[in-house]
């Protein structure tokens, strides 16, 4: 089998339980408040449709992705493949699993370790403790893994690091606050290759796409993993907080713009009823999402399965 | 990205020109834009239903009927509905009569509760209070590093803690005694993140508010928060009953639509805005100005606020002279320039203005930094004579300048156009000046390439 980015996907007994508590939330909020707008309806009315409206954007699913499901429903009516209420549960778990499914997407082949990972992100999104939970999760498939404290900007950021770096048991590769955060990736990437590590984690300082010369500062990064790996980097992560709103959208659009963005990890699932962020994501930019994080401890790092997603929202 | 509010409506009713007057459908048309709009803003559906029916209300009024503009008319309406939500007014701090003031700053993870603990007590510090500051986030790897940092970098003193203090209770209680020991008159108290359904971490917060009794308790809510602010807001509001509001990460492009959900669901006001990863980034809230961010109207208000704030008022009256009687010479070009830096960096000024009309246009104006330093470099090299005078600049001057500012004759010339343009440009402006603006404004078309030419630049102008 050839390697993938992330090694096999093992399928872990739990993992469908750990998906179903960590959305509970979102089952709650959006399942569940769908369950009570179909509540005892027949047909399918104007007012129904509002109901459904209002349950959708306000999971963050956004205005145009909801419109567009709305819009299939009301071209079903009329055609008349669809008039009952009861149906539309169904309709609408489809719909939203055909949007993930259309994005998913399989990690780039590594042809030669170390697979570079950079994880980008705003400022508060989780892109440390991120990438101490994939640290982990790494170490327990049997491999090895290299982090690169490269958010030499905010205070004790690299500190942070190099905590998970020893509760993982992980080499961090770091230098001085306010030093070239591609300077230690050069390093990190040098000692990645002479350690024969099979991952690089890089961890990179906050930003808001707003700012033109931070977003900058990610190519100039890229350009400089390249010169030590050409391939590099084989795998970007944005890190996303699943309470986000519709400004995730903006955020998606102006990091995979700017670097080249492969992949979603969606954090802080468990605490929020929405994370409708990543259903409009994965419908107009196209992403897949690779992790989402249900929780505090290391373990609670889960890969993404578009079908199990949706059948821990929509079980019954 | 978003269209601005004020734009679409134009839109709805420019259709209904010729009939001069506003149908119910028309108002249908509007309404659902607007609601669209604040959906799109991140505003609460709840709040949202709300706030159309009462705009409802007032914009089926015969005022908004039978007036020219109706779309201005229901942009009004919109706004100042707005800001009876968001408070009328900016909320000021309360402190305690027996020093030390106690501050909790409490928030869901990633809010920002750190840096803006660090923002406030240099805010405090700047306002004659004597801050100090003290982690008791026990969990989160190195954030007491980090506000040890942060505390630092702002000039105010940290409790660090007794060996074996690890406990938030006990190193919140000794840094109330330090304070008072050290006669610190705030003590501001930050908060690991947790969520609002974590029962453990928020009996904490409950322990520590019975134990401290803080005068403030300070909720961090990220500016970018969707749907979601209200039952987070709501929670901490309920177990807690917080005092104000921080909204963090208000320089990203966020509409902040949270502020209106959490104010309107706890109903404590909105103190502070975080614009910026500097540790001064750190602004009182103004209602009103939030509710045209909202709207997309920006934020013209903290735009002349901050100028007033940093340009040099009789430079500027000096200038206005010069500007009027056609003195502006290289020198006080640099000196605008000067000027403009200290405003900070240009891009986030842009982004306080406005997009609609003639500053459309700004919306991706990328704005190259280094060209201004190299413009204010080219100056420098200048003999006082030279800049007094640009005439005299023949082709062995701008070789000679070129050389002594590590740029090429090609960038002499350059600036030397802009700035000859930028003069006739003036002229016209103050001859609009004497004789009155109207006209002339419209006709102003300034020239591409010039440094600040296609931005609203010098604020004197």
């Amino acid at each position: 089998m050839i390697q993938t980015l992330f090694g096999s996907v093992e399928q872990e007994p739990t993992l469908l339980e750990k998906l179903k508590s960590g959305v509970q939330k979102t089952r709650a909020g959006l399942v569940s408040a769908l369950e009570d707008a179909l509540q005892g309806r027949k047909e399918i009315d104007a007012d129904l449709l509002d109901e459904l409206e209002v349950t959708l954007i306000s999971a963050d699913v956004g205005v145009k992705t909801t419109g567009e499901i709305l819009d299939r429903i009301r071209q079903r009516v009329e055609r008349h493949q669809l008039s009952d209420a009861a149906q539309l549960r169904g309709m609408i778990s489809e719909h939203l699993l055909e949007i993930l499914e259309a994005s998913e997407r399989a990690p780039a082949r590594v042809a030669e370790p170390p697979a570079v990972i950079l994880v980008v992100g705003v400022n508060g999104s989780g892109k440390t403790t991120t990438i101490g939970k994939l640290a982990q999760r790494f170490r327990g498939e049997g491999r090895t893994a290299l982090l690169c404290a490269a958010d030499t900007f905010r205070a004790a950021a690299i500190e942070q690091l190099e905590i998970w770096g020893q509760r993982t048991a992980t080499a961090v590769v770091r230098q001085g606050p306010g030093s070239d955060p591609s300077a230690v990736l050069f390093d990190a990437l040098n000692a990645a290759r002479a350690r024969k590590v099979d991952y690089v984690i890089v961890d990179t300082a906050g930003r808001l796409q707003t700012r033109e010369n931070l977003m900058a500062e990610l190519q100039k990064m890229a350009r400089t993993a390249r010169k030590v790996i050409p391939d590099a980097p084989h795998e970007v992560l944005l890190v996303l907080d699943a309470t986000t709103g519709q400004n995730g959208l903006e955020q998606a659009r102006k990091f995979t713009e700017i670097s080249g963005v492969t992949g979603i990890v969606l954090t802080k699932l468990d605490g929020t009823a929405k994370g409708g962020i990543v259903v409009a994501i994965a419908r107009e930019l196209n992403l897949p999402i690779r992790y989402v994080g249900v929780g505090e401890k290391a373990e609670d790092l889960l890969p993404f399965d578009a079908g199990k997603f949706i059948e821990s929202l929509f079980e019954k | 990205m978003f269209d601005n509010l004020s734009e679409k409506l134009q839109r709805v009713f420019k259709n209904l020109r010729g009939e001069g007057k506003l149908s119910a459908e028309n108002m249908e048309t509007a309404l659902r834009e607007i609601r669209m709009a604040l959906l799109e803003a991140d505003v609460n559906f709840r709040v949202v239903k709300q706030l159309i029916e009462n705009i409802k209300q007032k914009a089926t009024g015969e005022e908004v009927l039978l007036s020219l503009s109706p779309a201005q008319q229901v942009v009004k309406i919109v706004h100042e509905e707005l800001i009876k939500i968001l408070g009328s007014h900016e909320s000021k701090l309360r402190f305690a009569n027996e020093p030390p003031s106690v501050f909790l700053i409490v928030g869901l993870q990633g809010s920002g509760k750190t840096t803006s603990t660090g923002k406030l007590a240099r805010y405090l510090a700047r306002n004659g209070h004597r801050p100090m500051v003290v982690s008791v986030d026990v969990y989160r790897p190195a954030a007491r590093e980090q506000l040890k940092v942060v505390a630092r970098e702002v000039g105010q003193p940290v409790y660090e803690g007794a060996p074996g203090e690890s406990l938030p209770l006990d190193l919140a209680r000794s840094a109330r005694r330090e304070s008072n020991n050290t006669g610190r008159d705030v003590l501001l108290v930050d908060t690991a993140g947790r969520l609002h359904i974590d029962e453990q971490l928020m009996t904490e917060l409950q322990e520590l508010k019975a134990q401290l009794n803080p005068v403030e308790i300070l909720f961090v809510a990220d500016a970018m928060t969707g749907q979601d602010a209200v039952k987070s807001a709501d929670e901490f509001h309920k177990r807690l009953g917080i005092t104000g509001v921080i909204l963090t990460k208000m320089d990203g492009d966020a509409r902040g639509g949270a502020a209106l959900s959490i104010r309107h669901v706890t109903g404590q006001p909105l103190k502070f805005v975080g614009v910026g990863e500097r540790l001064d980034a750190l602004e009182p809230f103004h209602p009103d100005r939030a509710a045209s961010r909202i709207l997309g109207m920006g934020d013209v208000l903290s735009l002349i606020e901050k100028a007033a704030e940093q340009i040099d008022q009789k430079k500027a009256v000096e200038m206005q002279r010069k500007l009027l009687d056609n003195d502006f010479t290289l020198e006080d070009f640099r000196d605008q320039l000067r000027q403009l830096r200290k405003l900070g960096p240009l891009q986030s000024l842009l982004g306080m203005m406005p997009k609609v009309g003639v500053l459309k246009e700004l919306k991706d104006v990328k704005v190259d930094e280094k060209e201004i330093s190299r413009v204010v470099a080219i100056i420098d090299s200048m003999t006082p004579r030279e800049r007094d005078n640009h005439m005299i600049i023949n082709g062995s001057r701008r070789r000679r300048i070129a050389r002594g500012s590590g740029t090429s004759v090609q960038d002499v010339n350059q600036l030397l156009k802009q700035y000859a343009e930028a003069r006739k440009m003036m002229k016209m402006f103050s001859g609009g000046l004497k004789g009155g603006l109207g006209k002339r404004m419209g006709k102003m078309k300034l020239p591409p390439g010039f440094p600040f030419g296609d931005m609203p630049g010098p604020l004197d102008r």
